[in-house]
């Protein structure tokens, strides 16, 4: 039974509210979790999945507190092991619709490990990653994806160690679906939340969120007006990586195998690049373009279809019960060298 | 040897019957004596004697020919009577190359039996070994021991010098060679081997013939060699009737888990990451698709127990397994499984450590990991199987135990009885205690955290259960509702009801059993694997006259309700473990008895004449 196949026939009329819990939330207020929150409630009931078979797991964090507000099964577990847990909920419970709720923290430097693996495995789970380049939770000190030279109260004097690339780490361990949207984008998170939970296998969406108490702004570069429409890539399948104001287009085309910006005017029809979500190298190239040198691009970077762990496991699983039937223990006792004792002492 | 019966003449050669017998067979690691140990004790086991294997083998998986660490043994004792250990003193010692004789040879009586083959005592071995002349050159080898030098690599060779084989894969057999001499001198039914040979080598007929061949010669040599004056018998042990096969430990751990989800109806997903000795179980597990079973490889420790948890708290029985090193990482995890109050079952095959310390070498000192080895106040249940077949039994009810309660269950194994063997009674698994579960789906009055009065379990939800869609987490929390809670008397409260609801688990173990009067001079209490060494030693002890009973614990948290009142009927306490002193230490903290410890952490299982000279030495004492 698939997660969308379970909701078809039964799955009441939902509406935004079903999916709201008891809980009090707890972020500090002007959070960018908030808008995710809600846009994340708000795409629910378009899932077409009855909310009994959905469940939220997370590790720690901020982001992390993420399921106590979902009125959907869910469990808040220990830092950086979200993945790791889904995956054996996935191959208990096929059944389910998992999605995966982590940060900066959380998924990529305590459980960087369980991060990889559930991407090149390919379980079917959804995963959101709020990336706020900060630690909240335990009041500011630098984030893998901090910029180096971050001046934190653990770094006084900057922070030694490079950035990771959330997009790029996920396309480096194989991951299906890649794609980054930004907090205060509602109608392209909209978007991009839908996109994400339709895929099969896991999905891996970046959310640019906004911390306002420990390292506000850092995605100012896609908030301020200005610069947001001086940097803001969107990708579409099928359509050129044109961006900038519409009298100024510029274009991302590629010289060899270097991306480049160019004026979109004098560029031919046949030099655009156009963005393909099936071409994984080639998303791999949108993945470390960055302000300012280049557009910042937003939507679904890569999109394609590979086999799926627990499928896989399931399908051995059925190959061995239609060959042999299945297993009975007292037989499996039985096999193999045995010998009898007798009662009259052997 | 017990030499308990007179010569039989048969044949040319004498027969003599003997009560039992330790033999170990010890060569290089490429040399295949595990192989040969294990088809040495199929053989006995066709022969209807009772027994316990010890193998023993260096943690490189091909470590340089020749050298004192590559060497690898395989031991067995074997008898008429019940048989507990694998023997402390060798009666027989096969010694394949001069690293094995020097490892070895002190573990051999006075007077034993030692087979070596000559054509591996050449110079580049001699030196390997330390041996500056030949061991066995030396006249005092032979006077002290009954020696016989066997050419064991050339009459191998000489065996099937006509078949096409090359001269590696020709001289590769000779373990066979000496698997039907040692056969032949104990009157061993080739049988079991013929089988295995044809089984194991029915795509490749010339492999099949050497062996066949090679076994038959060595068989053939006992027999008309000159020097082999007598060979030996020994009856068949006094068992119970019924069907037998051999079982290891690991294999017994499998096979109570597949048990217990065929008998309980769900699914168990095995999580686990590649770890000596724990990595058969994983292995065996994987072989059972047709089973209640879902094994996943993780990419870690803590991954493979957080999974554990994610499918139990998908309505599966969630499994993680690994030994000391691995348990320490998935600690946090076993803390998440305490709080969230899900199912959990750990299996920790122990070996020697600290740290890495030696993987392939046995220990039981995990004791206090199992039941301290968290974060702040986190019990659970922990239960020790005593032999490799309990292991069968251990894991079933750690399952039971684990659902019924909604609890974490460690079981503690170890390397001894992971890879050691016994002639195992097969259950009817019909007779085994049901495995009910009940999921709630009844939305009326429903929270994460109401209790059952009976064991203080909380109820189990499958995800999909509509209406009873709830959130838990490692956060502290309100009991009854589950919501955050960071109330003072809630959280002590909380510690409490958790320690509370292990406590209950003491309702489900039976009456100790006592092997020896109810009263008396010493009681000797012991856990895991020092099972049979303690037993043997009690048991002479007895024999002697001496006022002295054993109990064994399966159970160690919680601890028997019966046991600190039956530490009291006994002058002395001895507690025997392979650690410095950690279950004399919870017995004297939980009870106030003057337990004393008996404690050697070698790797290797306790020697039963050293337990027999500790009881003895205590009974004296005032």
């Amino acid at each position: 039974m698939s997660p969308t196949g379970a909701g078809a026939a039964a799955t009441p009329k939902y509406t935004k509210k079903d999916f709201e819990s008891d809980q009090d939330v707890r972020w500090c207020p002007g959070c960018g979790d908030y808008a995710i929150l809600s846009a994340i409630q708000k795409s629910m009931p378009d899932l077409g999945i009855p909310k009994e078979n959905i469940v939220f797991i997370s590790g720690i964090g901020c982001s992390s507190r993420f399921p106590y507000y979902m009125n959907t099964y869910g469990f808040h577990t220990i830092h950086g092991r979200a993945p790791a847990l889904a995956t054996g909920l996935k191959v208990a419970r096929p059944d389910l619709k998992i999605f995966v709720v982590t940060g900066d923290g959380d998924g990529l430097s305590i459980g960087g490990n369980h991060m990889l693996h559930v991407l090149r495995r390919n379980v079917d789970v959804t995963v959101l990653l709020f990336n706020n380049r900060i630690y909240g939770l335990t009041k500011g000190q630098y984030s893998p994806t901090s910029e180096l030279g971050k001046v934190t109260k653990s770094t006084p004097l900057g922070s030694a160690d490079r950035p990771v690339n959330p997009l790029a780490f996920a396309l480096g361990c194989g991951a299906t679906f890649v794609g980054r949207t930004v907090d205060r984008n509602i109608p392209h998170m909209d978007e991009m939340l839908k996109r994400a939970a339709a895929h099969r296998g896991t999905a891996f969406l970046e959310i640019l969120q906004n911390c306002n108490v420990y390292n506000d702004l850092a995605w100012n570069v896609l908030y301020d007006k200005e610069s947001k429409v001086l940097h803001e890539l969107r990708l579409e399948h099928g359509k050129p990586l044109l961006f900038g104001p519409p009298d100024a287009r510029q274009a991302v085309i590629m010289q060899g195998v270097t991306p480049k910006v160019v004026d979109a005017k004098g560029v031919a029809e046949s030099a655009l690049w156009i963005h393909d979500e099936k071409n994984v190298n080639a998303a791999k190239l949108l993945a470390d373009l960055f302000a300012p040198d280049f557009p910042v691009p937003i939507g679904v970077l890569e999109d394609i279809a590979a086999p799926i762990y627990e499928n896989v496991l399931i399908d051995q699983e059925q190959h061995a019960l239609s060959d042999r039937g299945p297993g009975d223990i007292a037989k499996l006792l039985t096999s193999g060298d045995t010998w009898k004792i007798s009662s009259e002492g052997g | 040897m017990s030499e308990t019966a007179t010569p039989v003449t048969g044949g040319r050669k004498s027969r003599k019957e003997l009560s039992r017998a330790v033999i170990r067979f010890a060569g290089d690691s490429g040399d295949g004596m595990q192989l040969t140990g294990e088809q040495f004790t199929t053989e006995s086991a066709w022969a209807g004697n009772d027994l316990a294997t010890l193998p023993n083998f260096p943690a490189e998986i091909r470590a340089p020919a020749g050298t004192l660490f590559g060497v690898s043994s395989f031991q067995l004792q074997f008898g008429s009577q019940r048989v507990y250990t694998p023997g402390d003193r060798l009666d027989c010692l096969v010694a394949m190359n001069p690293a094995a004789l020097k490892v070895h040879l002190s573990d051999l009586k006075p007077g034993g039996l030692l087979i070596v083959n000559t054509a591996a005592y050449e110079k580049r071995n001699l030196d390997k070994a330390g041996y500056a002349q030949n061991p066995l050159d030396d006249p005092a080898l032979a006077e002290r021991y009954r020696l016989h030098k066997v050419d064991m690599s050339g009459l191998t060779h000489e065996a099937i010098k006509d078949l096409p084989l090359n001269t590696k894969e020709k001289d590769r057999t000779k373990n066979f060679f000496a698997l039907g001499l040692v056969s032949w001198i104990y009157t061993r039914p080739l049988e079991p081997t013929l089988d295995w040979i044809g089984k194991k080598f029915a795509k490749n007929p010339q492999f099949a013939e050497a062996n066949t061949r090679v076994l038959k010669a060595g068989h053939a040599f006992g027999e008309t060699a000159e020097f082999f004056e007598e060979s030996y018998g020994i009856a068949p042990a006094e068992m119970a009737p019924g069907l037998y096969r051999a079982m290891t430990g690991n294999r017994a751990l499998a096979w109570g888990l597949l048990a217990a989800a065929q008998r309980s109806q769900l699914t168990v997903v095995y999580g686990a990451y590649p770890i000596t000795p724990a990595s058969s179980v994983l292995e065996e597990l994987a072989m059972h698709k047709r089973f209640r079973i879902r094994t996943i490889q993780a990419e870690d420790e803590i991954a493979a127990v957080t999974a554990a948890i994610g499918a139990s708290f998908g309505g599966a029985i969630g499994v993680t397994c690994s030994s000391g090193p691995g348990i320490a990482l998935k600690g946090e995890g076993i803390g998440l499984a305490v709080t969230a109050e899900l199912p959990l079952v750990i299996l920790n095959i122990q070996r020697a450590g600290p740290s890495t310390g030696m993987p392939t070498k046995t220990e039981q000192a995990d004791l206090m990991q199992a039941l301290y080895g968290r974060n702040s106040e986190s019990p659970i249940v922990v239960l020790a199987p005593a032999t490799p077949g309990d292991c069968f039994y251990v894991a079933y009810e750690a399952v039971r135990i684990a659902l019924k309660y909604m609890v974490p269950v460690m079981v503690l194994s170890d390397g001894f009885l992971a890879n050691g063997s016994e002639p195992w009674l097969i259950p009817d698994p019909a007779t085994l205690p049901p495995i009910d579960v009940t999921f709630r789906t009844e939305k009326e009055g429903f929270f994460p955290y109401l209790r059952d009065p009976a064991t203080l379990a909380r109820p189990w939800v499958r995800p999909g259960t509509p209406g009873l869609e709830h959130r838990i987490g490692g956060i502290e929390k309100q009991d009854v509702t589950g919501n955050i809670s960071y109330d003072p008397e809630n959280h002590d409260h909380m510690v409490r009801t958790r320690a509370e609801k292990v406590r209950r688990v003491a309702q489900e173990i039976p009456p100790t059993s006592i092997n020896g009067p109810a009263t008396g001079d010493v009681l000797v209490v012991g856990w895991g694997g020092t099972y049979g060494a303690i037993t043997a030693a009690v048991e002479r002890a007895q024999a002697d006259g001496k006022s002295v009973a054993s109990i064994h614990l399966r159970h160690l948290n919680p601890l028997p309700p019966d046991l600190g009142h039956l530490l009291r009927e006994y002058r002395k306490v001895l507690v025997p473990e392979i650690n410095s002193g950690q279950l004399v230490r919870v017995l004297r903290a939980e009870y106030l008895v003057d337990a004393v410890g008996f404690n050697r952490v070698r790797g290797l299982p306790l020697a039963s004449e050293d337990i027999y000279d500790a009881v003895i030495q205590l009974g004296s004492q005032k």
